[in-house]
Order: structure tokens, then C-alpha cells, then sequence
């Protein structure tokens, strides 16, 4: 076996991930933590000022309810999930996150976060529930509150760490394993409790651009599945698995259209000028009352869109010149005044890409579009898994005591199925459109209850010496695949002994693109490709123990695309098990191509045990009228 | 290539043990390959083109080239990055330049304070307020529903 030095840390509460949630985690828990005479730990993949989904920046807060200000309320926010998800979310979740995401709205403002102000000092509002910001730095203010609270209260954090297992002790998590990708070392985190907030997964179906763009995915390509594998090896039950995102946004760069749509009210038309969104409003009629609500749901608005797109009325376009004219018209018998809202609405357009997606300004400046002059086209992209958008996938968690009706609450809130495992983020499902602030808030109200699970069940698990010498050689196994058989070949990646993670990763993306309804098969399937993408799938994962490594960096790639060979299992059985069309805009069952409220008003859980997959139908239960 | 180093400006960051561009990439792609004392980006088919490595570069050695399956040649966006604001200048295929200016913090890096300046206001661990709440809420107590 490759020869990793093993490193223990010894500590009370482990945070996986550093994105959103993990900060949020950390900054709350610390305070408790600390308190309580506790540690907290936090172990990222990558470098915190730059690591998850914000990485790069972002043009907008998408969460804040503003309850202050009297216009809103949490419930007001329950009732805008659940239509969007089509009746389909726990409200008590939601409801949590949304009495809490304003204080952290006020935490980022405080850390630094430049949020867009009108004259009279109020935030601007994008939409509803969005606050425009200038926010480039977004994730490296929320970092430095993160890291300054672990540091400042005696906690400690880990970069470059990239986490494979859950260290178990019987049906309590007791930590975490995983190997640097810097240096030639295995690390056995050891903790009470354990956070998973790493992320949701990218590039489980093919993307739109195989060739160099094949990085330019909408969500990040470093969100491997890490936190649904990590919490399904675990034991935790999972929920909404079926419930994957489909983005409608700028073709091929995946630019933002939030603020063309919500901002400058900008119009979606096909190549003959029509407007789906008006054309189609029949085809809302047939999805229930789900059809009838305002704002229309992100998934139905999708559907009429590629209803466009498979008629051959293609390409639809954001009219974002006649958005831009019709609000510089009302400043047009004062000239200064209308070349100054020019210039103005100029640089919001371009800083909307500039902060959270640069390849859409370097789309535009090589095809030399000016939005004010011309149109440009909007595509639905490649399949998504992001609980914290307007997907739902994630682990089942326990609710808040004070908002859970029994069946949803098992002592601490945001604790899984699996005693002392907690998830946040896109870890935790059911609970969609928390997007970077609810994420922080809900990492913020899952950091206090865990500091309450670990001081009611202060012991150290027992950690089996065999299973972490296991869990070590499962770990490096492809560093060994690689060293025993790589020199048969001249080729290090052509070799009849192993296969290498770049092609396993357009293997499992075949199979979920052409049998599990991805962008080649017009997001359509039904029960025998489904079945089929099982068997083929049954394969790939015999193969996996097939997967070789050359280095550090493909041992991580190696590892990643097991995580996304799970989420695709899961994935394919929940779409199986689901026997109705119900998000026509994310995917559609031919075989069963109609919403059935009788049967499938539930969420489907499934859960992963002894190599066996349990299905299950869980009732909803509201708590908002 | 999506993000690339250009080798007359790269100093490998002086033959330290990893480079600012290795520090900061979310993806891991950047390498230090030690004999040119040169970085690299190991797998531009994997890059998100976050412009990171591009902002944190001391040199400002590295660029990003519009990914080549879709992005029509010539075209460049160049960020500079300071302490309180960002500097980008995109240069369009046609020649025609435009310059932004955005503000990134409005606090000095490094003050960020856990608690936002609103203090332990909540020290109850079983309350369901969290512990700056309800005052960093700005409302007088925790919204629920009454059972």
C-alpha cells in the first residue's frame, strides 16, 4: 500500500466543507462551542477564501425575507417554496431558514459586503426576495468572519484536505477520514458530531460544451457529491433525490438572468418573435394549482421554454436591448439625464457577469454584444444537484422543535436519520431556495444545534483501529491500482487493468445523459431506460474498484467521480420509484407523463444499506395554510 | 486554455514551497512545475474560468483566454484587484475597450468581526435564538408558529 503517514486529530465537532453553511457553522458553533468548552474543526478541500460555490463572487443575495420592514413574512416565503417546488418541501425548514436569513444578511453587511442602497439608505431589491450586491469579495468576507471565529475561540481549520468516509461508531458518525492533496498524508478526524456541508454535484450528467468548456458548468465542477455520498455511506436517509435543477441562463456561459428578468424586466422570445411565456399559458393549466400561482414556477417557466426549443422555434433569446431602451425612455427629454442612466444601467449589466460568472463578459466581448444594442440567447443547461436552489436534493433532517410536527423532529434540528451526523447547505434536502444566505443561516442554526447535541452526548465514540486501516487502504487503493499495473502500458492512461477518473467521469455522464433524461435526450425518459441506466450503471460501479491514480490530484478526481457515480444511482432509483411527471421543466417521465396528486404528493426517501437501496413514500405535512 | 500563465512574467513565486496561484485555485488545477520555476494549469478542460488564480497573482502573470470550443478569438477581460475595489477592462473582438470600476468591501481587510458588533445577546443554548439573535435580526423576538 502507498505509504501515507496517518494523522490524528482528536476534536469535538468536525465541520466538513467551507463554503456557505460550513462558514455559517463555524461562526455560530464556535460561540457555543467555546462556551461550553468544546472545540470545532473545519476541514476544506480547498482554500476557504475561495472555495465552494461562491468561489467566484455573486451579483445578488436571493434570499431575504425583510421581515422588519412588515412587507413579508416567514410563511409568505413557505408558500413561495412550495409552489415552486411543486407542493414538495418541509415548510418547517424552510420556515427556519427564513426567520434567521435576515440576521445573517446583517452579519455579511457588518463584515463588509457592499449591498446596494437607494437614496433613502434602504437595500435595493432585485426581485421580492433579492438584494443586489457588489460582490466580488462575497465569499472572502464570509471566510475571514468563519476563520476569525474558530481562531479566536480556540478552534482550528484545515486546508487542502479533501474527505473520503465517515468514521462510524455503530449507528453514531465518529468522524471523518480522508488524505491531503498536498503531501503524502491519510487524516482520521475524530469528533462527537459532524457537519457535512460540502456541496451539492456538477458533472454527473454531460454538460452542454464537452471540449475545454467542459468546465464552464453553471454550479462549480469541484461540487463532486461530496456531502449526498458522504451522509448516504453514513446510513442517513436522503430525500428529493429526484428533484435535480435545471438553470434557464445565458447559452454557453451560463451568465445570470435574474437581474434581466426581475431588475430590468426584460421580455424571452423565440426566433418569431413570440413570447413563450404568453403563447404557452395554456399548458400551465394542466399542472394543477401549481400552474395558477404567481411567480409561475422555475420549472414550469423552463417547460414552455423548451416546448419552444422542440418545436423548432429556437433560439429564444433575452430581449435585453428593449429592456435596457424602455427604462433609459422615461429620461429621454433630458438628454444628460439619459446618457448618465445609459452609462449607469451599462455597468450593472456588465458587473452582473463581472462578480459571479466572468466567462459571459468574456462571451460577450468576443462576439462583440452589447446588451443595450443586441438580444442574446438563453438555453436551458445540463441537469444540476443543489438543494440549496431551486432543486431539493439532501439528506432528511430533523426540524426545529418549535415548528416540526413530531414526525419531522428527533431532538436536534438539521440532524439526519444517523445520530450525531448534521447537514447544511445542499447536504440538507427538502428545504430549496436558501441559496448563499439561507445556506450561511441555516450552517448558522445547524452549528448552535449541534454544540446542544455534543453537550447532551459528551462521550468520544469508540473508533475501531480495523476500520480506519480499512478505510485507509480504500482510500489509496488507486494509487496502488496504478502502481502495480502502470507500467504494462507506454500510455498512462490507456492500460486494460484500470481506467483513469476523466473517462469513468464521460462514462457516468453517457449513461445519465442519453437514459436519465439529460440535454441529448430533451430532459425525456422512462422505466426501461431508467432500468437500463441501472444495469449500466451496475458496471461502472464494478469498475470503480477499478480506478487508478498517478498522483494526489487524480486520487481526489478518483474519489470525486465514486461521489458522483451515487448521486446518479440515487438519482436514477428516486426518478424510477416516482411514477408521474411532476417538475415537467427539470425531467419528464413519457411513460407517465401527467402530475398525480392522489398518489405522488410525497416525498420519496431513500436509503442506502449493506449494498441494498430502500425506497419509501413520506407524507407532507403542512404547517402554513 | 482558460486561465494560463504567461512565462515572461511568472516567477514561480520565488521558489517558495507553493505558489499564491496553487493557494488559491478551487479546483486544484494550478501547478508549480519546479524545474522551469514555472506555473501551469494541469487541466484547462476543468477550469470554471473564477479568475482567482488571475486576482491573486503578484506578477499578474496569469490571463484567461476565452474557452476555445465556444468563445470566438481575441476578446480579453482583465481584472485588477485592490483592497477596497476591482478594476476590469474588457477589450471586445472589434478592438473596442470598456472600463468598469466596483466596490468589493467597505471594511479593512481582516476586521471582520464574528458577531457583526451586535454581541451575545442571546446565551440561553436552548432557545431557538441564535446568539446574536433577535437584535441582529433587527426585530424584537425570534418569528414562530404557535401549535
Amino acid at each position: 500500500m502507498a505509504n501515507f503517514e496517518t494523522v490524528e486529530v482528536t476534536t469535538d465537532i468536525l465541520i466538513c466543507g467551507g463554503g456557505m453553511a460550513a462558514c455559517g457553522a463555524a461562526v455560530e458553533a464556535s460561540y457555543w462551542a467555546h462556551k461550553n468548552g468544546l472545540k470545532v474543526t473545519l476541514v476544506d478541500k480547498a482554500a476557504m477564501d475561495r472555495s465552494g460555490a461562491v468561489a467566484m463572487g455573486l451579483s445578488a443575495i436571493n434570499q431575504y425575507v425583510d421581515i422588519n420592514s412588515g412587507n413579508n413574512t416567514c410563511e409568505d416565503y413557505v408558500r413561495y417554496v412550495r409552489n415552486d417546488l411543486m407542493g414538495i418541501t418541509r415548510e418547517d425548514l424552510v420556515y427556519d431558514i427564513a426567520r434567521h436569513v435576515d440576521s445573517t444578511v446583517h452579519l455579511f453587511e457588518k463584515w463588509g459586503l457592499p449591498i446596494w442602497k437607494d437614496e433613502k439608505g434602504n437595500y435595493v431589491h432585485e426581485g421580492r426576495w433579492q438584494l443586489m450586491i457588489n460582490g466580488e469579495s462575497y465569499k472572502v468576507i464570509v471566510a475571514e468572519a468563519a476563520k476569525n471565529a474558530l481562531t479566536q475561540r480556540g478552534g482550528e481549520y484545515f486546508e487542502r484536505v479533501f474527505i473520503t468516509h465517515p468514521l462510524m461508531d455503530g449507528d453514531r458518525i465518529a468522524g471523518a477520514v480522508g488524505f491531503s492533496t498536498r503531501e503524502e498524508k491519510f487524516y482520521v478526524f475524530k469528533a462527537k458530531a459532524v457537519l457535512a456541508a460540502m456541496g451539492g454535484a456538477v458533472h454527473v450528467f454531460k454538460p452542454r460544451s464537452s471540449g475545454e468548456g467542459l468546465g464552464r458548468a453553471w454550479y462549480p465542477p469541484w461540487n463532486s457529491g461530496s456531502s449526498l455520498y458522504f451522509t448516504l455511506m453514513a446510513g442517513a436517509e436522503q430525500t428529493c433525490q429526484e428533484v435535480r435543477f435545471i438553470p434557464v441562463r445565458f447559452k454557453d456561459a451560463y451568465g445570470p438572468v435574474g437581474a434581466w428578468f426581475l431588475l430590468f424586466k426584460s421580455r424571452a422570445t423565440n426566433a418569431m418573435g413570440g413570447e413563450y411565456m404568453v403563447e404557452r399559458a395554456a399548458e400551465l393549466e394542466n399542472w394543477g394549482s401549481y400552474g395558477k400561482v404567481k411567480p409561475i414556477p422555475a420549472n414550469l417557466r423552463n417547460y414552455l421554454g423548451m416546448l419552444d426549443e422542440l418545436e423548432g422555434k429556437g433560439p429564444i433569446y433575452m430581449r435585453t436591448e428593449e429592456a435596457i431602451q424602455k427604462i433609459a425612455e422615461t429620461y429621454k427629454d433630458d438628454q444628460k439625464a439619459y446618457k448618465k442612466k445609459m452609462k449607469e444601467l451599462e455597468a450593472e449589466a456588465w458587473e452582473d457577469f463581472l462578480d459571479m460568472t466572468i466567462s459571459q463578459a468574456i462571451l460577450w466581448a468576443g462576439t462583440n454584444v452589447q446588451p443595450e444594442e443586441k438580444s442574446s440567447e438563453i438555453a436551458a443547461a445540463e441537469p444540476y444537484f443543489i438543494g440549496s436552489h431551486s432543486g431539493a436534493s439532501g439528506a432528511w433532517v430533523s426540524g426545529p422543535k418549535d415548528l416540526a410536527p413530531p414526525e419531522y423532529f428527533w431532538g436536534y434540528e438539521y440532524m439526519s436519520t444517523v445520530k450525531g451526523l448534521f447537514c447544511a447547505g445542499d447536504a440538507s434536502g427538502a428545504s430549496s431556495h436558501k441559496f448563499s444566505s439561507g445556506s450561511h443561516a441555516e450552517g448558522r442554526a445547524a452549528g448552535k444545534s449541534i454544540v446542544r447535541f455534543v453537550v447532551d452526548n459528551n462521550t468520544q465514540p469508540n473508533v475501531d483501529a480495523a476500520q480506519v486501516a480499512a478505510l485507509k487502504e480504500k482510500t489509496l487503493k488507486p494509487l496502488d491500482i496504478f502502481a502495480a499495473h502502470g507500467a504494462k502500458s507506454s500510455d498512462p492512461n490507456i492500460n486494460p487493468e484500470f481506467v483513469k477518473p476523466k473517462m469513468f467521469m464521460f462514462r457516468l455522464q453517457k449513461i445519465m445523459d442519453e437514459y436519465a433524461g439529460g440535454v441529448s435526450a430533451a430532459f425525456r425518459t422512462n422505466k426501461a431506460k431508467l432500468e437500463r441506466a441501472l444495469e449500466l450503471l451496475n458496471w461502472l460501479k464494478e469498475d470503480s474498484e477499478k480506478l487508478a491514480a498517478e498522483d494526489l490530484h487524480e486520487l481526489m478526481r478518483c474519489h470525486e467521480n465514486i461521489q458522483r457515480m451515487y448521486q446518479a444511482e440515487a438519482h436514477v432509483r428516486t426518478i424510477l420509484f416516482r411514477e408521474e411527471t411532476r417538475w415537467p421543466g427539470y425531467y419528464f417521465r413519457s411513460d407517465f407523463p401527467k402530475l398525480d396528486e392522489a398518489n405522488w404528493k410525497c416525498f420519496v426517501n431513500c436509503t442506502y444499506k449493506n449494498g441494498q437501496w430502500e425506497m419509501k413514500k413520506v407524507p407532507i405535512i403542512s404547517i402554513v395554510d | 486554455m482558460p486561465s494560463y500563465v504567461i512565462l515572461e512574467k511568472c516567477d514561480g513565486c520565488k521558489g517558495q514551497d507553493k505558489t499564491a496561484c496553487m493557494y488559491i485555485c478551487p479546483n486544484d488545477l494550478m501547478v508549480l512545475d519546479k524545474e522551469k520555476m514555472k506555473a501551469f494549469n494541469r487541466a484547462p478542460e476543468m477550469c470554471w474560468e473564477c479568475y482567482n488564480c488571475v486576482k491573486i497573482c503578484p506578477q499578474q502573470a496569469i490571463d484567461v483566454r476565452g474557452y476555445a470550443d465556444f468563445v470566438p478569438m481575441g476578446a480579453s477581460v482583465v481584472p485588477l484587484r485592490g483592497s477596497e475595489d476591482i478594476m476590469w477592462t474588457v477589450k471586445f473582438r472589434s478592438g473596442m475597450v470598456k472600463r468598469f470600476k466596483f466596490p468589493i468591501r467597505t471594511t479593512p481587510e481582516g476586521s471582520a468581526k464574528p458577531d457583526g458588533g451586535f454581541g451575545e445577546v442571546t446565551t440561553d443554548l436552548a432557545s431557538q435564538c441564535l446568539y446574536n439573535e433577535p437584535d441582529a435580526l433587527r426585530l424584537k423576538e425570534l418569528p414562530t408558529i404557535k401549535k
